[in-house]
């Protein structure tokens, strides 16, 4: 047993005994930071199975911004909490545990039952890795070979920007999503807010540009951007925009709608939905990554700023 | 050569791996906010500069290096702001006497 097995061991203790304590403790808050500290860890995880792309989604989305999503309902839910006194009833509470238990045992058997070696398209992602001219195998999957899902996840991530906007009152639908944020013009966020995000931006944009050779790519760069506009906006740097406005939606379905559009043209000139022309690959998957990044940004900033709360003149 | 990269790794490493030791004693132990933010952000600042100065000669050029230390230099920043941002807000609602 050499000394990677014995982290590699620990590692997986400490997650197991951090995701039960998430679990067990009762104060909201307390679970939250538990589950981010889980997703940071999660992430290491990862990196130890070689799947980096991964470990960085996990880190900006479970650990990052999942987190701060989290935050903000705690936050919310202080009050409420704080009135009511008795918690979900025992059947309640007995048939969630049943229904976890019985999704976990589902999951473990479907792991346990694999053939082994598992069946797996690995070999050919790698055997054809040149016909995109991108060398990050992740890459070549999410925006060649499979390229109908990562068009699929967009369209969902639009879904839920949709779902988050239903939730606002009709005075403030088209407004403002958020509260105004107020900090100090010359204290140490707005500081922040404006010595960071220059650095930020440019290294988003690597992660994007180096995504086609090594890991990285738009979502997580995306998420990078995303968390520099909440920044210089929680430094009240500058206002959530109203989510009537015309550019705003227009970034919001540029990726996919691009996407959508890349993939008819190949249904039409080429051979099949989403069939990139070989001479034309890297040009139509750059300029559609770049297109996400927007996109992707744009929505993860949005699905943080929340429901419209204010109207748009103020 | 590689004999003496590797001692300034090791050693640089065990320096951060002691600060980082020694700021969650400090965490753990130190009895109210502004003391345990005082240990988290000496262990944040020095035990990951000692492990990036540790890592700097197994680099495999100058790219990477400055890679490591524009993080080194990232989380100084990031961990500085919200140091004085949890402090202020400690000693504003009193519960960092």
């Amino acid at each position: 047993m050499n000394i990677a097995t014995v982290f590699e061991i620990a590692l997986a203790a400490v997650v197991l005994g951090l995701a039960i304590w998430t679990i067990a403790v009762p104060d909201t808050y307390s679970a939250t930071v538990g589950f981010i500290a889980y997703g940071l860890l999660v992430a290491l995880i990862w990196v130890r199975l070689d799947a980096v792309d991964v470990a960085l989604t996990e880190a900006a989305i479970g650990g990052g911004l999942g987190g701060v999503v989290l935050l903000g309902a705690a936050a919310r839910l202080r009050d409420t909490e704080a009135m009511t006194t008795e918690g979900p009833s025992l059947i309640v509470r007995l048939s969630a545990a049943i229904l976890s238990a019985s999704i976990a045992a589902a999951l473990a058997v479907t792991i346990l039952l694999l053939p082994d070696p598992a069946p797996t398209l690995a070999p050919a992602v790698v055997a054809n890795a040149g016909a995109t001219g991108m060398t990050n195998p992740v890459t070549n999957v999410l925006m060649a070979f499979r390229g109908m899902d990562t068009m699929l996840e967009k369209v969902v991530l639009l879904l839920a920007i949709v779902g988050v906007w239903s939730l606002a009152s009709d005075q403030a639908w088209g407004g403002r999503p958020g509260p105004r944020h107020q900090a100090d013009p010359n204290g140490v966020l707005a500081f922040l807010a404006r010595l960071l995000p220059p650095a930020g931006i440019v290294v988003g944009i690597y992660i994007l540009w180096t995504g086609a050779d090594h890991p990285g790519g738009a979502f997580q760069g995306g998420a990078v951007l995303a968390s520099m506009w909440l920044l210089v906006i929680m430094a009240g740097l500058v206002d959530t925009p109203p989510v009537r406005s015309r550019w705003l939606r227009l970034i919001l379905v540029g990726g996919p709608g691009l996407f959508l559009a890349v993939g008819l043209g190949g249904l039409c000139f080429g051979a099949a939905f989403l069939a990139y022309p070989v001479a034309f690959a890297k040009p139509l998957i750059l300029s559609i990554e770049v297109a996400m990044l927007l996109t992707i940004a744009t929505t993860l900033g949005l699905l943080l700023a929340g429901a419209p709360e204010r109207s748009a003149e103020r | 050569m590689s004999v003496a990269r590797d001692i300034i790794t090791v050693a640089g490493v065990s320096a951060g791996v002691f600060f980082f030791f020694a700021g969650t004693v400090g965490l753990l132990r130190f009895p109210d906010t502004l003391t345990r933010l005082h240990a988290l952000s000496k262990a944040d600042n020095l035990g990951l500069g000692f492990v990036v100065l540790g890592l700097l000669p197994q680099t495999g050029g100058l790219r990477d290096g400055l890679k490591l230390i524009s993080i080194w230099m990232f989380v100084l920043l990031a961990g500085a702001t919200v140091s004085q941002l949890i402090a202020r807000t400690a000693r504003q609602s009193g519960s960092g006497k």
